[in-house]
């Protein structure tokens, strides 16, 4: 393991006291430690929101791109250079609401990288409205007479749209998450960490104690991971109990690795072409 | 029929193989010495509707593809009732006689209808109605006293990977063609001389996806959209095995922040789209300046507002790509004026990028996008220069600055992978480092200098690719009594129409912009202020480029010749219009 100063910076978080974050900063640098990945080698991409400026408090190549973006930013750098480590951080809103439709595709092409969700279900940066995992019925700025729609079940959409490591975290168990983001970036393929990292500002319902009343680990309750159907019901476990851990984990070959353009290395170490090889090409248009 | 030169028309539905005939006798007039402008007039319908192409091909370059045709082959009905009456004296309509009638007085003095059994004679040859096509061919092969080995020849070219039985039937139905027409009509009389002369016939989609990999793009992502989806299907065919990404994603956020990313840790990058997509992808062309990180842009306008005409053509997104993403920021806009200027554009807005760390937008539109024309074999120059601008190269242990201010704005880049030069890439306000300054340090005395310096450090840029670009020139006589102004795509039929204009005892000259942004507006404004009278010609309602000279330079261009019916101009539109404009001053 390498010391956690390997990826100290001297900017500090600005989130509130005691916001969910700070575990998961410590739960991503922890893991890298563990993982002994020189900074060097680690792309963290974040999209916009509190959770998203992460990659700015970790020493790393990061790309603090724009609102719900960043799993796409990630997937264009990860093919153009698949050697690296790439993390995806970000929040429920930049994830699950405006940059949903790529956190599904980016699933169902399985490249290989690790998406860390900072799930605390309200928008924080904003100042407190509705998100996509806010409950039914949760009064916000923006939903003063409680949320109408259904939440976001981010588990269960994991599993059916293709992630391949499919696991839950809390920031309140900081070393359970380390573990669990340490084999999502060791894992091949698309892993997705969906973290409950709880705003101390604007949820006053799911709050820490409230977590704290409900998850168990799944490690802990007898759970196939290599069982879909399994994985399916416990994704939908939600009330008295809230499983957290690793749901499910499964073996299929990356977008990488099928790239035909990638069979010779990342792109940035190919060579330019040159004259006499496009000279065939040439000779189709005559 | 005018000497030196000759214009078909093919007309038909979606479906009955226009595309291919066009390409197919493209390529013959090629390989016979002949230059060719082709265009391509079809609708968003997969079959039916109407589709009609029309090529022109003659001795010298072909600036445009003509206007009233000579040989009309209609392929149906309604191709027939269209078309035929527009066939110019001394031209002929031939056609298949046991399926189309032409109907008394359809067709103008001076034109003869040439009928062929065209079904009987493919049925010879094989199931498919489109072997009568290649009937047809063989036909005009023979009219145009042209040598039938040639399409022969094209036809093994584009079927030789099948089964020969295949090659052998289209051969077969195309001889039976020309025989059929040299025993019933012989030539006409089109005073053509053929060489031994070849030349590559290329779309401007494929000159700008062959120039782009040339000057080594090693990753392009689009979403289909027309009329910019062939490059992506020619970039497919073609790149991968170079060592380059081609990929489709899910929608056009997706594609430019994917480039983006590819670019970050080092590919030279590009996407394409319509202006559709170009909207959705505007807020990460900010960001990809902000970030200071390279990406070129190929938008192809189509007729909009909204989904528009999307087979049509227009230039109507000038402004659009000016006005693209919220606050100012670097970025640079070329709009290449013609098939060679695309494979060359492509080169040069990769090296643009990322010599200058911005976002390049290369403008071009569905008529440059999709129609063919022979270029000059020794146009295309296989080994472009290949720029990737100023490198940090290996850390010397000092901390890395990723947005150090210079004079030029540039900043060395690092790539991740490279030890020492950690550094976040950012779209929030930072400091040379990095570092944000948008949150806790936004307005503090030091942070709004670090935010002015940023600022001007960006926009520096602007000047030194402004002294890297060349100014516009005047084409044509310097004491024209008319300057004729545009951009982009119309650049080879407004020389046409100064040509033509010329022969009138008119003296016109053309300032063509390939280069909107930065602009040349000292070069331009002294230009326009010298000219007698000045006519902008352009492809849109509002005037855009007009539009744009007035807003950098005060010049207001009087007169405008403006286009948005979704269909190219024709050189004759514009003569007129000179004329006029000539005329009442």
């Amino acid at each position: 393991m390498l010391d956690l100063n390997t990826y100290k910076v001297e900017t500090k978080p600005d989130w509130c006291p005691g916001c969910g974050d700070f575990g998961v900063l410590n739960g991503v640098t922890k893991a890298l430690a563990m993982l002994e990945i020189q900074p060097k080698n680690v792309l963290v991409v974040s999209g916009i929101g509190c959770s998203s400026n992460l990659p700015g408090f970790i020493k790393a190549y990061g790309f603090h791109s724009i609102h719900g973006r960043a799993v796409a930013v990630a997937s264009g750098a990860k093919l153009a250079n698949p050697e690296l480590n790439v993390v995806v951080t970000g929040g429920d809103g930049d994830g699950y609401g405006i940059g949903m439709g790529h956190f599904v595709h980016a699933m169902r092409r399985n490249l290989d990288i690790t998406y860390v969700v900072m799930n605390n279900q309200i928008y924080g940066l904003t100042t407190g409205q509705a998100s996509p995992t806010s409950e039914k019925g949760h009064v916000t700025k923006s939903t003063p007479t409680g949320v109408i729609e259904t939440p976001v079940n981010p588990i269960a959409l994991a599993l059916v749209t293709g992630a391949t490591y499919v696991a839950r975290g809390f920031s309140g168990d900081p070393n359970h998450m380390a573990e669990i983001i340490a084999n999502g970036i060791k894992h091949k393929g698309f892993a997705l960490v969906d973290v409950f990292s709880p705003c101390v500002t604007f949820n006053k319902k799911n709050t820490y104690e409230w977590f704290r009343e409900r998850v168990y680990k799944l490690e802990e309750a007898d759970h196939n991971t290599m069982n879909f159907e399994a994985a399916m019901r416990k994704a939908h476990e939600w009330g008295p109990k809230i499983p957290i851990g690793l749901f499910y984990k499964t073996e299929r070959p990356t977008y990488e690795d099928e790239e035909p353009a990638l069979k010779m290395g990342p792109l940035h170490k190919q060579p330019f072409p040159k004259a006499e090889d496009l000279k065939p090409i040439l000779q189709t248009f005559f | 029929m005018k000497d030196g030169e000759v214009t078909l028309r093919f007309g038909g539905a979606a479906g009955d193989g226009i595309a291919s005939m066009g390409e197919t006798f493209a390529k013959v007039c090629s390989r016979s010495g002949l230059h060719v402008s082709e265009y391509n007039s079809y609708q968003s319908a997969i079959r039916g509707g109407h589709v009609w192409l029309q090529i022109r091909a003659g001795e010298k370059k072909m600036l445009s593809q003509g206007e009233y045709a000579d040989i009309l082959v209609p392929l149906n009905a309604q191709t027939m009732e269209l078309h035929a009456p527009e066939v110019a004296s001394g031209g002929v309509v031939i056609y298949n006689s046991e399926k189309l009638k032409i109907r008394d007085g359809l067709l103008k003095q001076g034109v003869r209808g040439l009928p062929v059994p065209a079904t009987s004679t493919a049925s010879k040859y094989g199931k498919n109605p489109i072997m009568q096509n290649v009937v047809a061919l063989g036909g005009v092969i023979r009219l145009l006293n042209m040598n039938l080995d040639k399409l022969s020849g094209v036809l093994q070219d584009t079927f030789g990977n099948k089964a020969k039985a295949i090659v052998d039937a289209n051969i077969g139905a195309a001889t039976a063609g020309y025989d059929y027409v040299d025993k019933n009509f012989g030539s006409l009389n089109a005073k053509l001389n053929f060489t031994e002369t070849s030349r590559p016939v290329m779309s401007g989609n494929q000159a700008t996806g062959f120039g782009a990999l040339a000057a080594g793009l090693k990753f392009y992502a689009a979403y289909p959209m027309t009329p910019a989806s062939s490059i992506l299907h020619w970039l497919v065919a073609y790149a991968p095995k170079f060592g380059t990404v081609v990929k489709q994603a899910e929608d056009e956020l997706a594609v430019i922040n994917m480039a983006i990313g590819a670019a970050h840790v080092g590919a030279r990058s590009m996407v394409g789209t319509s202006g559709g997509g170009f909207a959705l992808m505007t807020e990460a062309v900010g960001q990809a300046s902000m970030s200071e990180t390279p990406v070129v842009i190929v938008e192809s306008q189509r007729a909009g507002p909204s989904t528009g005409l999307p087979t049509k053509t227009e230039q109507g997104d000038l402004w659009q790509a000016i006005g693209a993403s919220q606050g100012d920021y670097p970025k640079v806009i070329i709009a290449p004026s013609n098939v060679r200027d695309c494979y060359y554009a492509a080169g040069e807005a990769l090296n643009i990028a990322e010599k200058y760390q911005i976002p390049v937008i290369i403008l071009v539109d569905l008529y440059l996008s999709e129609h063919i024309e022979t270029i000059e074999a020794d146009d295309i120059n296989l080994s472009v220069p290949i720029e990737r601008g100023v490198l940090a190269g290996p850390s010397n242990g000092n901390s890395y600055a990723r947005y150090a201010v210079t004079e030029t704005g540039v900043s060395p880049r690092a790539f991740p992978g490279e030890a020492g030069h950690e550094y976040v890439a950012t779209t929030d306000e930072h400091d040379e480092k990095g570092i944000i300054v948008s949150d806790v340090l936004a307005g503090i005395p030091e942070h709004i200098e670090t935010r002015r310096r940023q600022m001007e450090k960006r926009m520096s840029k602007m000047n030194y690719i402004l002294k890297d670009i060349p100014p516009p020139r005047i084409w044509g006589p310097e004491d024209a009594d008319i300057t004729l102004v545009g951009w982009g795509s119309t650049m080879q039929v407004i020389k046409e129409a100064v040509l033509n204009l010329g022969e009138k005892g008119v003296k016109a000259n053309q300032l063509h912009i390939k280069y909107l942004m930065p602009f040349h507006a000292k070069e331009v404004e002294e230009t326009l202020k010298k000219s007698k009278r000045v006519l902008d010609v352009e492809a849109n309602y509002t005037g855009q480029l007009a539009k744009l000279i007035r807003a950098e330079t005060g010049f207001n261009i009087e007169h405008r010749l403006l286009k948005y019916d979704g269909e190219p101009f024709a050189p004759r539109q514009i003569v007129e219009k000179a004329l006029e404009v000539t005329q009442h001053a």
